[in-house]
């Protein structure tokens, strides 16, 4: 299975939250996906990289990932995510639960 | 002097055919398996109307590959009117000359084919039904001539005993005989004493034991170790904004597993929201496995079957209460009854679909299938001909802002239609699109009309991860839209939505996201289903369910 990534940043128009320590969330089960989060110096950017099986998806993937970063006002944060065919429904949920499991 | 005209000419060409075919025909009514494509040859002619008895559960399997055999310079170009084509046989009649055109409900595994061969010119096509609707013209204008059934057992005589999978077989049986056609059944056994007689000998002319057990595929068992949180988000989201909402107390629940998650979640959240006792009290339903737990802790009152569902035999018997049982203590489904009651008697019917256009409309066709209907159409639709009353319906017709335009103050109610999908589906295709592939099949295809499985101005409601549509509250088409663009997620409808526009529907209570529900999504995991796999469920039932061994992993 040849594997593509994917790399860009997206911003948050007011950055209040960040990640104090590296955390692990997920499998990569199909239709399902890990993410990896850790604390970064990126001038209140997050650094995003997906590796996934798909390719034609690259617009999907910036949108999904731009609004969650807004809502939740994350910043200063790189997220890796190995996917393998999530749904932006569960790329959203599994990313709530990351950030959940991160600030506890 | 006035000529007299014959009027039993049906009788006396049944009566031919029957006098050709005696050789075959033993006591009993009674016919050798070697003997049957005989048989077959002697009774059908070119271009009869032929059922074969089949649907999404049990199959005349046997006879079906039988058809198959026949000599075709003796039998050609049947006209095939029955419910579902799910069996290679089926389509094989039409690829070898024996049968030239359909008229159906349900295309299954075979709609691949189906589509191919109408655009081959292989297959002419009548038309994509409902269940209710092709049975209504068995009694019209699609009367059979030969019907090929299949039963469980027959007696001596030829009396047939259909119990647990009685499904279809009541209303071909009494169509076809009553016109004066020819019943030919397949049974598994031939035995001296019947449970219960469900189908008398004197409407049956031929019985074959069949070399083997017929088949039947467990279509509506769904293993709770595949449930998702999503699926459950979406059932927590279906529970509190609707079924509390409406105090919905009587529907069916379309195949899936929203629907099995909602099913597993009655006695956990459905709990918690009191609504045990008010909702799902009564329901037109398959022998649904996930239901085990549900029916355990009392919700159930009343539970009517189209079909059996393999594995549940024991234990629905052993519910006698809930369920319809006979005097010799197994099932009688009747899908007959149970899609007129799917239709005239439920509030709400809820499932999933394929695709959702930015009207509302819903297809479970793509652009090379035809995959039929089935019994959705007339359960996710507003019943007109509906004059009782109860408090989910009248609730959803005092809903809708636009009835007044159509019968003034009158008052009246509106079956609950409700669409659970999430934005996008397998493989990331999105749920919601601009044109159903609906439209590109009917044109591949050669049909008049695209095929629709439920129409906008039917659907009261769309649930997505994104949150509930109330599509009821709606008052025009601009509403309308704007409402499901809410719940689209990012699909390019999504994409849409004004985010002041979906502010405005959500005030008025036209959208709701799980927050303005109160449906927190951190709950939204597996702890929440009563039954968290298939042993589970077995054990539910203090061990009376006999799941499949496809789905026994212990």
């Amino acid at each position: 299975m040849a594997l593509n990534t994917l790399e860009f940043e997206c911003k948050s128009a007011a950055v209040s939250v960040a990640v104090a320590k590296p955390v692990h969330f997920g499998v990569v089960g199909s239709g399902d996906l890990e993410v990896m989060m850790s604390p970064a110096e990126t001038g209140g950017a997050v650094k995003v990289k997906i590796v996934t099986p798909v390719t034609g998806f690259d617009d999907l993937w910036r949108r999904v990932l731009g609004a969650f970063v807004e809502n939740a006002k994350l910043g200063n944060v790189s997220i890796e995510i190995n996917d393998n065919n999530a749904t932006p429904a569960v790329v959203t949920l599994r990313l709530r639960q990351t950030l959940a499991e991160a600030a506890a | 002097m006035k000529t007299q005209k014959k009027w039993d000419n049906l009788a006396t060409d049944t009566a031919e055919r029957m006098a050709s075919a005696s050789r075959f025909i033993g006591n009993g009514k009674r016919v050798e398996p070697k003997d049957i494509v005989g048989l077959l040859e002697a009774v059908i002619r070119p271009g009869d109307r032929v059922n074969i008895e089949g649907n999404n559960q049990k199959q005349a399997d046997f006879l079906a590959e039988s058809l198959l055999k026949v000599d075709k310079s003796k039998v050609h170009d049947l006209h095939m009117v029955q419910s579902a084509v799910p069996l290679a046989a089926h389509l094989d009649l039409f690829e070898a000359g024996i049968a030239k055109k359909l008229d159906f409900a349900f295309g299954g595994p075979q709609a691949g084919r189906v589509a191919k061969f109408i655009k081959e010119g292989k297959l002419e096509l009548g038309a994509i039904h409902t269940y209710l609707e092709l049975f209504g013209r068995y009694f019209l204008d699609l009367t059979p001539k030969v019907s090929l059934i299949c039963a469980f057992e027959a007696d001596r005589e030829g009396n047939l005993y259909t119990g647990f999978n009685t499904e279809d077989t009541p209303v071909i049986v009494e169509a076809t005989k009553f016109r004066q056609g020819i019943v030919i059944a397949q049974v598994n056994k031939i035995v001296d004493k019947l449970p219960r007689i469900d189908i008398p000998a004197g409407w049956i002319d031929a019985v074959v034991e069949s070399p083997r057990p017929f088949f039947v595929e467990p279509l509506f068992t769904r293993d709770p170790a595949l449930i998702t949180e999503n699926q459950i988000l979406l059932a927590m989201l279906s529970l509190k904004g609707i079924y509390a909402e409406y105090n919905v107390s009587s529907m069916n629940h379309g195949i899936g597993f929203l629907t099995s998650a909602i099913e597993l979640m009655l006695p956990t959240y459905g709990e918690e929201l009191g609504l045990k006792g008010k909702c799902c009290t009564h329901m037109i339903l398959n022998p649904h496995p996930t239901m085990i737990p549900a029916i355990e802790e009392g919700w159930v009152d009343t539970i009517h079957c189209f079909g059996g569902e393999l594995g549940m035999e024991k234990y629905v018997a052993a519910r006698p209460d809930v369920f319809f049982i006979g005097p010799d203590g197994t099932l009688r489904s009747n899908r007959a009854y149970a899609q007129t009651a799917g239709h005239y008697a439920i509030d709400m019917f809820i499932g999933g679909t394929l695709q959702i256009d930015p009207w509302g409309n819903s297809s479970t066709a793509t652009a090379n299938r035809v995959a039929g209907f089935g019994g959705a159409p007339n359960m996710g639709c507003d019943a007109k001909g509906r004059r009782h009353s109860t408090p989910a319906w009248l609730k959803c017709g005092e809903e809708l802002p636009c009835m007044e335009d159509q019968i003034g103050k009158m008052p009246r109610g509106k079956r609950l239609v409700v669409q659970g999908v999430e934005t996008f589906g397998e493989g990331r295709e999105p749920t919601f699109v601009a044109e159903l592939d609906a439209w590109a099949l009917a044109k591949n295809a050669g049909i008049a009309l695209p095929p629709v499985m439920i129409y906008g101005d039917d659907v009261t409601h769309i649930v997505t991860e994104e949150g509930i549509a109330y599509l009821s509250r709606c008052k025009d088409m601009d509403t309308r839209m704007a409402a499901i663009q809410a719940v689209a997620g990012y699909t390019e409808i999504g994409l849409k939505a004004k985010p002041e526009t979906t502010r405005r529907l959500r005030d008025a209570k036209i959208v709701q996201t799980p927050e303005d529900l109160g449906v927190d999504r951190d709950r939204a995991t597996r702890d929440l289903l009563a039954a968290k796999n298939m042993r589970e469920l077995v054990n539910w039932s203090g061990g009376l369910y006999e799941p499949p061994a496809r789905f026994r992993n212990w």
